[in-house]
């Protein structure tokens, strides 16, 4: 105890030091959120010294080995940085889907060569990653998908098509099911890595309700990957045809990560937010009062979980139900605020929403329940791997 | 009288049905104007059209050129309009400004009526001045001055307040601010100086005004009704606009849930079609239900409105919330049981769940219902 007592006497003076005042104010929205990458460019010098401290310091992946490019902080480590981090409402200096995806199944598939590679990249916001899962015959029934490798000695030609690929259009790399063997569905799968730049690869963005094109569709068209990026560097993760175990261990991760939605770390109570703008109507008041019972439980619920997880002591479907309840959480949790904002808070384009940032948030939020797996999946997997239903 | 459609009502259901699917379809309409960024977020040919159909005059009597049918028929319109998300003025000038000028005197009534049956205008109403609708309390001022009066103050979430010729203001006359009574409406024309707009977009494209009135000069014969006297016609407004919004929320839960039966009834994962899970099969069946409900109470309290009962008041705000609920789950489950595909823009579930976040906003939302059902409750 004395030891962490220390360290995070440590942790603050070097977050006094290092972390700018400008980056320990709430995101307000994407511009304020760095993703690094080949492309990235920094919104201001501030965010730019927050993410060249963090690199080398090794706090874009604080708990990942020294050698990968983390700190090497134990899981009670890592939990003293983040609450000292919410403290002053430090901001993440990298959001990225090699941190929270491609990462952790790295450090669990990953051949020594791939983790001294990839993750380094990762580590220090060189490569920005997409995930190449659903396809769209093959959303919620994954398994199915079809985007087909064919084997051709030294390299695959894929083809077929992905679909609501997040950041296609702004991603250096994919990670991508393909299908390698058609006779197997669940040992025909391998789960590749390959430049968004290959010849072949094309995006197209999708609109979403909120206005904004965050997400792609993604063609391959006879795109050649590799086997091989090198000395023990091959382009797949885990065994080829075994990369549903990697996709499956990598949505736990995702699942995790989206589940944060629903307010880890959130410490002012919706009321406090909402009664800023005026007096409540009765029933609303008392609306919000109920959601924030359910808030601040899952508050500790996710601390909790947290702990366990990374200590191996959570139910390995955890991640499945707080995946649900947070982001069911977090839909609510919109839905009051549009109410509480009443109809100043429907202006789509007003200067005083900044061009309707309530509005456009509160529907962004109903894809939480979809993205990473719906609730409806989410439930199924409760049901059937933690309750051991019969017949689920 | 019956929970259900006599022959002219359900006449007139098949033709608003079919006039709305053709002319006022989401293509056709919402998303043309949208897409074209259209500055009146409607379109003039078609409220021309809803003129040609009789629709804009429903409510007002045949001396005055309308149809002379009751809040049931109206309902009627709207809830076809609610299920075809087709923009129009209809609420707004038909329903309110309407009933509103029902109560008019002959030159009022003979100024403003003619143009607006015809389709030719378009009016508004300005109740609320902030982002809550709370319609107990009025500020807005219009003093006396000469022979008639001076309006100072400001008004929010007038919808289509940019487009119309005429918008019908409610304002103190006497009194303080959360006096009952010293109500009085006004007749504002659209060219009255002092008068300000800000109109801006709302979340389903219709678009809104606030308005800012700066020392307005009126005629006495701006007056609708009498002066002080206005909370009664504010409150007649308020019922039929309340019930109506109401029953074009039942047309946006039924066209939400219509959409989404159907796709579970196409789309399959696992190799099944996903309406084959129970999972959904009983959240539709319990969306069915609500929704089906929903539209009882909705029918029920236009019935009561229209027979001038006592018990109307309280039926219209169980409708406004429970329908607000209803429609919420439908555009909510609608999103949700399309998974992706109905997180686009291109498809148009979501445009359901932006129309309803609209409605249920527009006087007083299910909290607000819900505290009048306690108050008109006794407790
Ligand atoms: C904002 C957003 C970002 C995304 N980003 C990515 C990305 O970066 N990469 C990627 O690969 N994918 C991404 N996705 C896709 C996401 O993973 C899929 O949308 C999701 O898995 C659902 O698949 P689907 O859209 O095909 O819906 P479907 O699977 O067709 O589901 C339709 C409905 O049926 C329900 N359903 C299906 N099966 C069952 C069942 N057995 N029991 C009960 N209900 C069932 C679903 O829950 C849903 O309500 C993203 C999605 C969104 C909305």
């Amino acid at each position: 105890m004395a030891d962490l007592d220390q360290f995070r006497e440590e942790t603050r003076s070097w977050l006094e030091a290092n972390c700018p005042p400008e980056m320990r104010q709430p995101v307000e929205d994407e511009a304020d959120v760095y993703w690094g990458g080949r492309n990235a460019t920094f919104k201001n010098e501030a965010q730019k010294a927050w993410f060249e401290a963090c690199v080398a310091k090794g706090y874009t992946v604080p708990a990942w080995p020294k050698e990968y490019g983390g700190a090497g902080l134990s899981p009670a480590e890592a939990k003293v940085l983040r609450e000292e981090m919410a403290r002053i409402d430090a901001r993440s200096p990298l959001h990225s889907f090699g941190i929270w995806m491609l990462g952790p199944a790295l450090l669990h598939f990953g051949t020594e060569g791939q983790k001294q590679r990839f993750l380094n990249e990762i580590a220090r916001g060189e490569i920005r990653w997409c995930q190449g899962y659903s396809e769209p015959g093959s959303g919620s029934d994954l398994v199915s998908l079809q985007t087909y490798g064919d084997d051709k000695g030294d390299h695959w030609v894929v083809d077929g098509q992905k679909i609501w690929t997040s950041y296609a259009d702004e991603a250096d790399w994919i990670f991508c099911l393909v299908r390698t063997d058609k006779t197997n569905k669940y040992q025909g799968i391998t789960f590749m890595l390959f430049d968004m730049a290959s010849q072949g690869v094309s995006t197209k963005p999708i609109k979403l309700i909120s206005g904004s094109s965050p997400f792609c569709e993604t063609f391959f068209d006879s795109v050649s990957v590799p086997k091989s990026y090198g000395e023990d560097i091959p382009a797949q993760v885990g065994q080829v045809n075994r990369g549903w175990d990697v996709a499956k261990y990598l949505l736990g991760h995702e699942r995790e990560m989206i589940s944060a939605t629903g307010g880890v770390d959130r410490p002012t109570s919706l009321g406090a937010v909402t009664s800023r703008q005026g007096e409540l109507d009765p029933v609303l008041r008392a609306e919000i009062a109920q959601f924030d019972v359910d808030a601040l439980a899952f508050t500790a619920m996710s601390e909790k979980f947290l702990d366990e997880i990374k200590v191996g002591k959570a139910h390995p479907a955890q991640p499945n139900m707080m995946k649900y309840a947070g982001t069911e959480l977090n839909k609510r949790r919109n839905e009051l605020l549009m109410a509480a904002g009443g109809s100043r808070a429907l202006e789509w384009e007003s200067e005083e929403t900044e061009g309707g940032k309530p509005a456009r948030g509160w529907l962004r939020t109903k894809g939480n329940s979809i993205e990473g797996g719906t609730s409806e999946v989410m439930l199924n997997v409760v049901a059937k791997r933690i309750l051991e239903l019969p017949g689920a | 009288m019956a929970l259900y459609y006599d022959d002219d009502q359900a006449m007139l259901a098949d033709s608003a049905s079919e006039f709305m699917r053709e002319e006022g379809g989401i293509a056709k309409q919402l998303r043309h104007w949208r897409d074209r960024n259209c500055k009146d977020g409607f379109g003039h040919a078609l409220w021309e059209q809803f003129g040609e159909m009789g629709f804009i005059g429903i409510l007002l009597s045949e001396e005055d050129g309308g149809l002379g049918m009751g809040q049931v028929e109206a309902n009627i319109v709207l809830e076809e309009i609610g299920a075809n998300l087709t923009p129009s003025p209809f609420l707004s000038s038909s329903v309110l400004a309407a009933t509103a000028l029902k109560h008019g005197s002959n030159d009022t009534r003979g100024r403003w009526l003619p143009d607006l049956v015809a389709g030719k205008n378009v009016y508004a109403v300005a109740i609320d001045e902030g982002p809550k609708h709370r319609p107990e309390t009025i500020a807005c001022k219009a003093e006396k001055s000469g022979n008639g009066f001076k309006l100072t103050g400001k008004k929010d979430f007038v919808v289509y307040g940019a487009s119309a010729e005429m918008i019908v203001v409610a304002a103190r006359t006497s009194g303080s601010d959360s006096d009952a009574d010293g109500i009085t409406l006004f007749a504002v024309p659209q060219d009255a100086s002092g008068m300000s707009h800000d109109s801006v977009r709302l979340v389903d494209s219709s678009m809104a005004s606030h308005i800012t009135f700066d020392g307005v000069e009126l005629d006495a014969d701006a007056v609708i009704g009498d002066v002080d006297g206005g909370r009664e016609v504010l409150n007649a407004m308020l019922r039929a606009g309340r019930v109506g919004a109401a029953a074009e929320g039942v047309g946006v839960a039924r066209g939400a849930m219509d959409m989404t039966v159907d796709y579970l009834k196409q789309r399959k994962q696992f190799g099944e079609l996903i309406g084959s899970f129970q999972a959904l099969q009983h959240r539709a069946a319990h969306l069915y239900s609500e929704v089906e409900i929903a539209r009882a109470v909705v029918m029920k309290a236009a019935q009561l409105l229209d027979a001038g009962s006592e018990q109307a008041e309280l039926m219209i705000s169980v409708a406004k919330a429970k329908v607000a609920k209803a429609a919420g789950l439908a555009v909510r489950e609608g999103v949700q049981m399309h998974g992706g595909i109905g997180m686009t823009d291109e498809y148009d579930v979501g445009l359901y769940m932006k129309r309803d976040r609209a409605l249920q906003e527009f006087l007083g939302d299910q909290y607000y219902h819900a505290g009048r059902v306690a108050e008109l409750s006794g407790y």
